[in-house]
Order: structure tokens, then sequence, then C-alpha cells
């Protein structure tokens, strides 16, 4: 047998995009009833070689042709029989097509009104939104409606194809009124980016080639344009989230955390915290099957093993210790409510969040959001398609970011615990604060006291042996842990300073120790308030010391 | 640091990794449908990386017709047995005991008994509560809108009306006993990536994808490998021709096609060059309009 190879070290270009590979471009679809979403997408699907003969072929061959052309592009994409009937798409459908430089994966949504559900799904996971206005008709309610989801659903870059604009004289008045239109809208929309293009999903205008029927529009055809888009939304280029799904333990030697990086990059040697736990380590080897990499970054699924032997399972975040996410049990959030049972403030709900899953209620509705003319109303409860602004408690400490800042950490569904449905999508507004009084305390020098400890605490020092029922250690801890007390269990003989970390104390020490964070060596200031405020400062920095709040129990579940 | 990108491979397969780690941590029995097609050889492929350096923490299942080529009964037991891999094999014995053949009830009758059937009697035989499958939502029209975890109720059926939202990353994998989750990590790929993808990490395939002269009958616009339960029609005659399988069925059911395309890259030249769909050189596809979404609708993958 050969001796244990040591793993090949990878260059990262073995994941990288190098000159003339692919990127992946996602995108949305949505339109009204009739103005040619489905023709479009068949256009760019037949014209960039995404559908097959024998598909096209299948098509030419049908009975139903709602076209005046040879060929009903909008079959190539209806799916199931039921709208094949109906001629409307009911769901969301995903499409694929590529070009050189691109695969272009399209979220297909429904057009119809009832199916706000169905567009938020395929904004999701979107970089850009293609919105279709009819040229005939104008900017729609339906129109706003889609942009409006779309941008809420982060989505930058809103594309209005202004369609059928051969029945509209390929001129470039109507084309103008309804830019001035859509643009009257925008700031009521998050920052999108918006383009206008005039196309003719029929003729193939502007779709794939330049039209010479509208030489008055200088820009680029929707292909073009989607081909070259920079998506601004890598999530490469945030702090790091190393959401933990699956711990890999296949003997004694090697505890592997796999995941997926949710956003930014880790390297070996990085000092990162496991969260909501709190424990700190450094990235002793980033694992994949091809070999070891130096570095990972965003959406690479990789395995981190850690210098400490840590406790960490799935649902814990690891990030750098001096970027932390949020961490808290009430946030604010956008909800999308996606199910036929309205919602139901104070009902246990299960929160979906990463592989984190988590019981939480709804404490408050705030208001409901009008989608036709985007102002937001006082609201109280929320039905099927509503969408509107909500207050949430979690059963425990979750990490996050605001979903403006990070997309895959700010999101989350809600299942119902009992029927196993989804219900809602939501994304994180911002983190509320714990009701909590703070006591305003004029700076005191002196030492901790033991009273002052128990106070602080709620119980004073004891030790309390289980010998004889050892299995009761763990619920006790729990249990004592949700009344607030500090409880640690302690199963070895420990070095008093392990003891004191495991017990998750801040440890202040004149003495040298190994590992100690150094505050002796930042310049300090002569005044003891002053030089102890700066310490202050540092801890936060280093991400030891948190608001207080972030740990507040709140009302509990 | 710097944005970064990945190529649309690897992210791709990053996609995939994150879905299968999530069936291995969110079920308690789950399964691999191991049909030894190119498909589900690209996700046993990322399946291994996944979990590496542990074990797959999941068997491998295959619903064998018993009118399956020879040569790829002998490639999965080779290949399987050279990963360590825990294989499970189920048949409709009681459908084939029965004589169930696609010749007497049709080919539609037929893969409901030797596939549909089989592979819900197995996921229940077993006790799976997820069964992931390599399917590709460009397959077919009808799989354009199936979720990456897709509902089956106690039956093992699909209901294409009333399906979970599905958003972001985030996978609703709950069930109660009884019901299952199909899981199609590969939704997001197209037959062009699969292929590129076989030809960037050389996974290793089953030898009836590459051209060789083969005895075939010309059934319609399919040739048909004369294997020893394939019945010939009246007036056919077998005959030596060049060609390959681009999807793999049961041997009377599954035409090849004519090409001199004896490795990947050769193949992937090929596809670029003509632009038939994978799918219909498999005669069941095309019993009735609309007739994938019915078998989906009955269980079938």
């Amino acid at each position: 047998m050969a001796a244990i190879a040591q793993p090949q070290t990878l260059s990262l270009s073995h994941f990288e995009l190098q000159p003339g590979e692919k990127s992946i471009l996602r995108f949305s679809t949505a339109g009204s009833v009739d103005d040619g979403k489905s023709t479009l997408i068949g256009r760019l699907l037949f014209d960039s070689r995404g559908a097959f003969d024998d598909q096209i072929e299948a098509v030419r061959k049908s009975p139903i042709n709602r076209s005046s052309g040879a060929i009903d592009f909008s079959l190539l994409t209806d799916g199931l029989r039921a709208e094949r009937e109906q001629g409307i798409t009911i769901d969301v459908a995903y499409r694929y097509f590529s070009t050189s430089r691109r695969k272009f994966i399209i979220a297909d949504t429904p057009g119809h009104e009832q199916y706000t559900r169905n567009m938020a799904t395929g904004a999701s996971t979107a970089d850009a939104a293609v919105i279709l206005v009819d040229a005939r008709k104008g900017v729609l309610p339906q129109s706003r409606r889609h942009a409006s989801i779309s941008a809420l659903l982060g989505i930058r870059h809103l594309i209005i194809a202004v369609n059928k604009m051969d029945l509209a004289g390929y001129s470039r008045s109507v084309f103008d009124a309804i830019r001035r239109d859509f643009e009257a809208l925008s700031p009521a929309l998050r920052h999108p980016w918006l383009t206008f293009i005039p196309v003719s999903a029929l003729e193939g205008d502007n779709v794939v080639e330049r039209s010479p029927r509208m030489a008055w529009y200088q820009g680029p055809a929707l292909l073009e344009f989607l081909e070259n888009l920079d998506v601004d939304s890598s999530q490469s280029d945030l702090p790091a989230r190393f959401p933990v799904q699956y711990v890999i333990r296949p003997h004694l030697d090697f505890r592997g955390f796999a995941g997926q990086l949710a956003s930014g990059w880790l390297a070996t040697g990085d000092r990162v915290v496991a969260l909501p736990s709190g424990h700190t380590s450094r990235i002793k080897e980033i694992v994949t099957f091809d070999g070891h990499v130096d570095r990972a970054f965003a959406p690479m699924s990789v395995t981190v093993t850690l210098e400490d032997e840590i406790d960490i399972s799935r649902g814990d975040v690891l990030t750098h210790v001096n970027a932390v996410p949020e961490l808290g049990r009430r946030v604010e959030a956008t909800l999308v409510w996606m199910s036929a049972a309205d919602l139901e403030t104070g009902k246990t709900y299960l929160l979906r969040h990463g592989p984190n899953e988590v019981p939480a209620r709804v404490t408050e509705v705030i208001n409901r959001l009008d989608v036709d003319t985007l102002t937001r109303r006082p609201a109280g409860a929320l039905r099927l398609n509503d969408i509107g602004l909500a207050s949430l408690e979690f059963a425990r400490p979750v990490a996050f970011d605001c979903y403006h800042d990070n997309r895959r950490t700010g999101a989350f569904v809600l299942v119902d615990p009992l029927t196993n449905l989804t219900l809602a999508a939501g994304m994180i507004e911002r983190r509320l604060e714990a009701q909590r009084r703070r006591p305003t305390a004029s700076f005191i020098a002196d030492r901790v006291t033991p009273p002052e400890r128990t106070e602080h605490f709620g119980h004073t020092a004891a030790v309390v042996t289980l010998a004889s029922r050892p299995n009761l250690l763990e619920p006790l801890e729990r249990m004592l842990f949700e009344l607030g007390a500090h409880v640690v269990v302690m199963r070895q003989p420990v070095s008093p300073l392990n003891a004191l970390l495991e017990a998750g104390l801040l440890v202040l020490t004149p003495l040298r120790v190994p590992g100690a964070l150094s505050a002796g060596s930042l310049q300090l200031p002569d005044d003891s308030e002053a030089a102890c405020k700066e310490i202050l400062e540092y801890l936060r920095g280093e991400g030891i010391l948190r608001t207080r709040s972030e740990y507040d129990a709140g009302e509990g579940i | 640091m710097a944005m970064a990108q990945l190529s649309h491979l690897r992210a791709l397969e990053a996609e995939s990794i994150h879905i299968l780690r999530e069936v291995a941590a969110q079920f308690a029995k789950p399964v691999l449908l191991y049909s030894i097609g190119k498909d589900s050889s690209v996700l046993l492929h990322l399946s291994r990386k996944a979990f590496h350096p542990g074990r797959l923490p999941f068997p491998l299942l295959h619903i064998d017709t018993t009118y399956e080529y020879p040569e790829l009964i002998e490639f999965r037991d080779r290949f399987v047995a050279e990963i360590g891999a825990r294989l499970l094999v189920y048949t409709n014995t009681a459908a084939i005991e029965q004589g169930a053949n696609p010749y007497d009830l049709g080919t539609a009758k037929c893969c409901g008994l030797l596939r549909t059937r089989a592979l819900v009697e197995g996921l229940k035989h077993y006790g799976f509560d997820a069964a992931l499958g390599g399917a590709r939502r460009d397959e077919e029209r009808s799989r354009a809108k199936e979720r990456v975890f897709s509902f089956r109720d106690r039956q093992g059926q699909w209901d294409p009306k009333n399906q979970r939202p599905e958003l972001w990353n985030l996978f609703n994998g709950r069930v109660d006993p009884g019901e299952s989750i199909r899981v199609f990590p590969l939704s997001n790929w197209t037959e062009f990536d699969v292929w590129q993808y076989i030809n960037l990490e050389n996974i290793a395939l089953a030898p009836l994808y590459f051209a060789r002269p083969r005895t075939v009958v010309v059934r319609g616009e399919t040739l048909i490998p004369v294997e020893q339960n394939v019945k010939l029609l009246p007036g056919e005659q077998p005959q030596q021709i060049m060609c390959r399988m681009r999807s793999l069925g049961c041997t009377p059911c599954s035409g090849a096609i004519r090409s001199d395309a004896d490795t990947v890259p050769k193949i992937i030249a090929e596809l670029f060059s003509f632009r038939r769909s994978e799918r219909e050189n498999r005669i069941i596809d095309h019993d009735q309009d609309g007739s994938m979404e019915l078998k989906k609708r009955e269980g079938y993958f």
C-alpha cells in the first residue's frame, strides 16, 4: 500500500472564471397576459439555439397557433397541459440558453395578477429582470407591480422591454412616452437601474440583433445587453459568511464543516468565530474533492477544518471575527405571503434561514404594500399574495444580515410546522432592539464585588454535582441557561483559564498568557476612563464585545 | 478581497453540492436513484465531491426493468464496487412474472409497471423519505416547472398545480410519514453542461454512449439495437450501423442514432452540429402529447 499522499494544493484558477469560459446570468421575466413574453423567450431560445429542432417541429405541428406567424414561439415555453389549454402560464418555469459568453437561466414568471408568489419566487435568484410592456397599452398596473416586486427582491437591473413596436409603427414617440411614465415611478422603487429597449419579439427586432427599423434607437439589442451586463450583486465582494450545512466526520482525525460560502472569502489561517455560539478558532484547511485550496470565495461549496476542537453544528455561521453579522432574536422583515391560509400573529412557525431552522412567530403586522400605487398602508394581517412589513421574534438568536446588504443571509422562508407547507418569503429589513433597561452609571473604577455579581447574574457561584445522574447535566444546563443563569457543564477537570473561557466569560489578567489579546500594546491615554473606553472599542473591533441587546432574551416562544 | 466569479460549470457544481448536502442533512433516509445513465453518473460524481473525504451518506437504488442492456449492468457493478458505494436493485417482479413487456402492453403501460410502479414500490419498500434523481429542467416542457425539492404524496404522485414555493437556495424538505421528496440537484444543468462537465471531470460513462458498429434494425427514424429480448417487427432486417445512444432506456424502447462520435469531445462537437433533444429517441415520451407530464403525475421520475 502506498504511503498516505499529501493532499494536493490547488490553484484557485481551477474554479475561477478563465478567459474563454462562460459565466452565468440569471434573469426573471414578467409580463401581463398577451404582452408577448412567451413569444420573446421562445425567440431567444430559437435564435440562440436554446430550443431543439424536434421541440420546434412539435410546436410547428401543434393544432394550436395563436400567433400570426408560421411558428407560435410561445408554445415552446408553455409547459403544462392546463396552461396550454388555457393559453396562460401558471407557474414559474425555468428556461436555459447560452451564447459563447454566458449561460442564461430564465425564471419565466406568470403575468396573472393572483400569482405574486411566483413572481417573487422567480425574482429571488435573479440578477436582472426583464419586464415587458405592450407598446400599444403603455405602463399598466401589472408592469408597476412587476417592477416593484423585482426591486423588493433586490434585483438591481430592471430592463423594460417595450414590445410590439411593430404594431406601434416603430414609433420613437410611443417608446419615449412609456419611458417617461416608467421613470416617473422609479423614485418609488428601490435604487434599481432602469434600461429601456424597444423590441418586437414577433419580428425579432432588437431581440438578438439590432433592428434597422428603429434607427433612432442607439442602444444595444436585448441579448447584447444581457451578455454584457455587469452583475454587481457578486456575493464575493461582501463580508465572509459560511453557513455550516453538514459536519463530515469520516474518522476521529477529521472533523470538517461543509457548506457553501454565502458571501465573501475565507483563507487558511483566518481567525473566525462561529455564531451564535461565539466560539473562535482559525481556519486550518479548506478541503475539496479536487484538492485543498488556500482561499475560497462565494458561492464555492467547500469543507473547512479548524485549528481548535470547538462545538459547531449545522446552522452555525462562520465569519471573520472583525466583520460579524447581526445577532439577535427580533427583526423587522418584509413578508411575501404565499399561502391560502392567512398569517396569524402569535402562531409558531418555523424560520428557515440558510441551513438554520428556528421556531419563530410574527408579533405584529406593521403595514401592507399596495403594489399598484407603491404606497404602504396600515394592516393587521396578510393574505395570499400580500406583501407587508412585520416584526418577528425567533426562539433562539440568529446570525443574519439585512437583505439589502446581503441577499443570501438576509433571506428566509416561513414554514408551517403542522402542514409542512412553505407559507412566506421574508427579507430582513433591520434588527429590533430588545426592550431592556440599561443603567447609565458614571465611571466607577472599583473592582466588581461578589454581591454585584450575584445581582448581575441572578445567582451566587456554586458547584452542583450530578455524579449519580450525569444524563441530567445537559437538560439542567439548558433550563438554567434559559432562566438567564451563567451556567457551564464541566465533564473533565480543566485548567482554570479554560474553565472560565468555556463559561463564556471575559477574563482580564496581568499575566502573560499565550493566545491572549494584548490590550496593553495599544497606545492608551493616561486617564483611566478614556483608556478603558479605548480598550472597549478595541474589543468591539475584534468582534469580542457585542451590544448587550444582541444577547437579550426577549419574551421567548 | 476582490470580486471573483466562478465559471458556469463550477457554479453549477457548487449549487448541486449544496443541494446534495441539504438532502443528507434534512432527511432521515435518503437514496440516490442511479440509472447508470450520464446524468446519474454526474450526480454520483457530485455526491462523492459533496461528502469528501467522508463516504456517501446514502445508498444507490437502481430500478431494474430486466430489459436493461447487459453492458450497462456490467458497467454498474464494476463502477459501484470501484467507488465503494452501496447499491440496491429493485424490480417489479410481480409484473414481470405476469409477463409485462412492451410488445403486448405498449410502451406506456409497460413503463408504468416496470419503471413508475417499481420506483414508487421500491421507495416504499425501503422506506426512503427522499430520492435524488438526475433529471434536468431542460429535458422536457413539464420539467421546466418542477421544484428542486419536489413533493410527492403518499401515492408517490406529483401535483404540478400545488407545488411548494421555492425561493433563493432555501429548500423545504419537511414531510410526514409515507410522503417523500424527489430532489433534482441537476435542475439548472442543460445537456451541454452535462457533457462539458463529463469532459472536464473525466467521468466514466457506460460504453453505450460511444459510437461503434452495432447490430440494429431501423424503426421509423430510430435505430433499435438487436438484443436478446428485442422482438423484430415483420419485415425488419438487422444490419450493422455505426451508432450510439443519446439517452439510455430499455432495450426495446430506446433507440440509437447514427454517429461516429466515440469520445466525449466528439460527442460535444456532434451536439453542436445538430439540435435534436435527447429524449426524442426514447419512444415513451411520444406516446401521446404531454405524455411526460402524465407519467410524472403518476410518479415517474
